[in-house]
């Protein structure tokens, strides 16, 4: 039996499966915690990432390439985010009920384009994205195989993650959306701008959000699929927490989530007796876990889901 | 002397107030210009305008010769215009260096090099002599640090003329040397100061001269070496104030009506702590704690209401326990209650007024019967007490978000102190109130005592705990850190306290060796 473990879990294949289920989960986030050190809470993220997974779906039907469809992925999330923005700071709408909203919204609206431009009779499978291994990189025993030898998409949250976590803490623009997500008011009295800070952290994280969606249609499945991010966009409102509002913590817990739905999948296959329902549920009662267990010890952004109206 | 800033004839009205009525104000090159009135008289609508936060209905302003239409905050920096609000416009998460930079482009490129900015900075402070911690979090700084992080913000952002709303309302003694000295020097650099407040003590020591505001206009300018206390008293409220507060010698009776006995109570966060607290009040005494806001006073009045239990210790109210008793229940024992928060605790501002003033008894006879509320009965105990507490307001059916502060005040006295309270509990009672309220707010406090309650009176206006106390104990950091009977204390001495120095230690070394 212990050796069944090690053969199944402690092997190269289940990390780098955990890593490519954890990327979708690191870059979009990165785009939430933009969107929340900004002040906005985006529990519209599911939405943003279903948009995503169709926009980059479709792009790539259309061009035959997976890149121009990742362009299209990454520019439809913004869209769906562009009217969260315009909801929350322009009409400052509650941000939840906006959020909320957005994803059933969308949800409803992609499978409604899905149908009327492909019908229900066939998936088109479209250019995707393919193991592209890093020369010499890849070469780096056991790391290398896990890290390097992924689908592009996970190169590119690699840099993504990177570029977040300078962009937030090192430029002066990062130090400006943390100020209209800590005290909007102290940002406005020294000539900030905070609606249109606020504007581009929600959009930057719609960027995000559909890029993460693309791994879906263009890294897992090759077509497009009614929901098909699963609830995932809720795991990353779990995973920010966790991680305490830092992108490259997020990355890491984003791997344990990764690894838990390794696990799920592999439960799956083992047969062990337990329905399959379960081993699948796994990664989402470990949110519930997670979560409860760190409810009040995190520092939220103290502007957190509060309008900011001038007087 | 050159003049810097001229407002004339400045005129704003909002709808149904003239906030100001043509007031000129001139402030020259190098001075400590002080804007003297009551809450309401102008003095915010006037410096609003200056910072560009709002537009004048009519006149103009001449900054350095020249007329100018400050169009927003940004352009009134951009001139040379630094405000100090009074409430700080800081980010608590950020350090001062944070915030000193945001909103600026302190070197080329979107690059942020907090390194070499700190040093940038700190030669900054160096020049005009301010101390200040740069690593820390604003949230952790005392607030006379954080309010010299706003006079470096300014200044690095080029003022040349600092505006200081209200600068003193929240430092101790010890710090309001410090601005003091902090804007003498500021002045020897050639940077004048508008300095708003409403304390004619500090006016006369740090000003050059003084502008008064009352109702929008401008009574005068004075130069304040010329000015003197009852007179300015006067020009700012209009009529002759009497400014010493009559009190009667106190008759000891002996008989404890709060028992405070050694309290503990513990958080996870902040300063608002207890360490063994234990103070007794007697019936016909007021017994002044002073203290720095948040070292505590928060956590013990929680504990007297009933809000919060201690981690330890005993509280003992009309000789009824209350430790760990609800608020409705110590409410229902003789006590008063008059919290440092109008709008937060003292009163729901959203509801009316005799829905306000029935919050402590509405749910027994005779304002209900049978679990249904009894209109009729509370509207007529809300006119009596409206009445009787002279509360300017139409009806009884009025808001309490649309009454002025001061006449929140009465509302709350009124609700408080109509049952005749044996025990009377005052936190911060007067903060935000104009002269006169402030005057009808300690006679009625006095009046109780005189009549033989026990009053402990929570401040954190030194001024006011010397001139009601009869005996004065001072908390810092959640500890007592002395008793001392009124006529006793001087005001260093208390000030010492407040920053944390024990009584022991004040007297030992001025004892003859």
């Amino acid at each position: 039996m212990l050796s069944t473990f090690a053969d199944i879990f402690l092997t190269v294949e289940f990390f780098s499966a955990s890593v490519r289920f954890a990327m979708p989960l690191a870059v979009a986030s990165s785009g939430e915690i933009i969107s929340e050190r900004g002040g906005i809470v985006n529990i519209g993220l599911e939405g943003m990432m279903l948009a995503g997974a169709l926009g980059g779906m479709m792009g790539s039907f259309y061009t035959n390439s997976p890149w121009v469809g990742m362009l299209c992925g990454i520019l439809a999330g913004g869209l769906v985010a562009a009217i969260h923005a315009f909801m929350v700071v322009t009409l400052a709408a509650d941000q939840v009920v906006s959020g909320a909203a957005l994803n059933i919204g969308v949800l409803g609206m992609t499978t409604f384009v899905f149908r009327a431009v492909y019908g229900i009779t066939e998936r088109p499978i479209v250019a995707h994205f393919e193991a592209w291994p890093v020369p010499v990189l890849s070469r780096i025993p056991f790391i290398g195989p896990i890290l390097f030898s992924q689908i592009p998409l996970v190169y590119v949250t690699y840099v993504v993650v990177a570029l977040v976590s300078v962009v937030l803490f090192r430029t002066m623009w990062g130090l400006g959306i943390q100020s209209v997500g800590e005290h909007p008011r102290a940002a406005d009295s020294v000539g900030l701008h905070v609606d249109r800070l606020r504007y581009m952290a929600v959009i930057l994280c719609g960027f995000l959000a559909g890029l993460a969606g693309t791994f879906f249609s263009l890294g897992q499945l090759y077509t497009f699929i009614e929901g098909m991010t699963g609830g995932r966009g809720f795991i990353v409102l779990a995973v920010v927490i966790v991680a305490n509002w830092s992108p490259t913590r997020a990355a890491l817990v984003a791997l344990l989530f990764g690894a838990a739905e390794a696990v799920g999948l592999r439960l799956q296959a083992l047969d062990i007796g337990i329905p399959y329902h379960f081993a699948l549920a796994f990664p989402y009662v470990l949110t519930l876990i997670v979560y409860a267990g760190l409810a009040g010890r995190t520092r939220m952004p103290h502007a957190l889901g509060l309008p900011y109206v001038k007087d | 002397m050159n003049s810097l800033l001229r407002m004339e004839n400045i005129t704003k009205i909002y709808p149904g107030v003239v906030a100001n009525d043509g007031v000129n104000l001139e402030v020259t090159e190098g001075e400590v210009h002080a804007l003297l009135g009551e809450n309401g008289a102008g003095k915010t609508t006037l410096m609003n305008i200056l910072y560009g936060m709002t537009m004048p209905d009519e006149g103009r302003i001449l900054w350095q010769g020249e007329s100018v239409r400050i169009a927003g905050p940004k352009h009134a920096t951009d001139l040379g215009i630094g405000m100090v609000h009074q409430h700080f416009m800081l980010v608590p998460r950020f350090t001062a260096v944070q915030n000193i930079i945001l909103g600026t482009s302190p070197q080329k490129g979107p690059w942020l090099d907090l390194k070499n900015v700190t040093k940038q900075i700190q030669k900054l402070a160096d020049q005009y002599d301010l101390e200040i911690d740069f690593d820390t979090e604003i949230q952790d700084l005392p607030l006379g640090m954080r309010q010299r992080v706003e006079i470096l913000k300014a200044l690095f952002r080029g003022a040349h003329l600092l505006v200081m709303d209200e600068p003193t309302a929240v430092l101790t003694p010890a710090e309001v040397e410090t601005l003091f000295q902090i804007l003498r020097n500021l002045t020897r650099q050639g940077h004048a100061t508008i300095f708003i407040s409403h304390k004619l003590e500090e006016v006369l020591t740090v000003s050059d001269r003084v502008t008064v505001l009352r109702d929008g206009h401008n009574v005068a300018t004075q130069i304040t070496r010329e000015a003197t206390k009852p007179g300015l008293a006067q020009l700012m409220v209009g009529r002759p104030v009497v400014l010493e507060v009559q009190k009667s010698p106190v008759r000891p009776t002996g008989k404890t009506v709060i028992d405070i006995d050694d309290i503990w109570l513990e958080r996870e966060h902040g300063r608002d702590q207890l360490h063994g607290v234990s103070l007794r009040v007697e019936a016909g005494e007021i017994l002044g704690l002073a203290g720095i806001n948040g070292n505590g006073q928060r956590a013990l009045l929680e504990v007297l209401c009933g809000l919060t239990r201690p981690a330890r210790g005993r509280v003992t109210v009309l000789d009824t326990d209350v430790t760990g008793r609800t608020p409705r229940e110590v409410a229902a024992l003789n006590v008063g209650r008059i919290p440092e928060d109008r709008t937060t605790m003292g009163l729901l501002p959203p509801l009316t007024i005799w829905e306000n003033l029935a919050l402590e008894a509405y749910y027994r006879e005779p304002m209900s019967r049978w679990g249904v509320l009894r209109p009729k009965v509370i509207a007529e105990f809300a006119r009596k007490l409206v009445q009787e507490y002279d509360v300017r307001t139409p009806n009884v059916e009025v808001k309490v978000s649309s009454l002025s502060g001061g006449n929140q005040q009465k509302l709350i006295l009124a609700r408080e102190l109509h049952h005749e309270p044996q025990a009377l509990i005052v936190a911060n009672a007067t903060r935000g109130l104009d002269v006169g309220a402030i005057e009808y707010t300690y006679q009625r406090i006095l009046e109780r005592r005189d009549r033989g309650a026990g009053v402990l009176l929570i401040s954190s206006d030194l001024e006011e705990i010397l001139c009601l106390s009869d005996r004065i104990a001072v908390i810092h950091a959640g500890q007592i850190m002395g008793e001392i009977l009124a006529e006793e204390a001087d005001r260093s001495m208390v000030g010492m306290m407040m920053t944390g120095t024990r009584l022991e230690a004040i007297e030992g070394p001025a004892l003859p060796s």
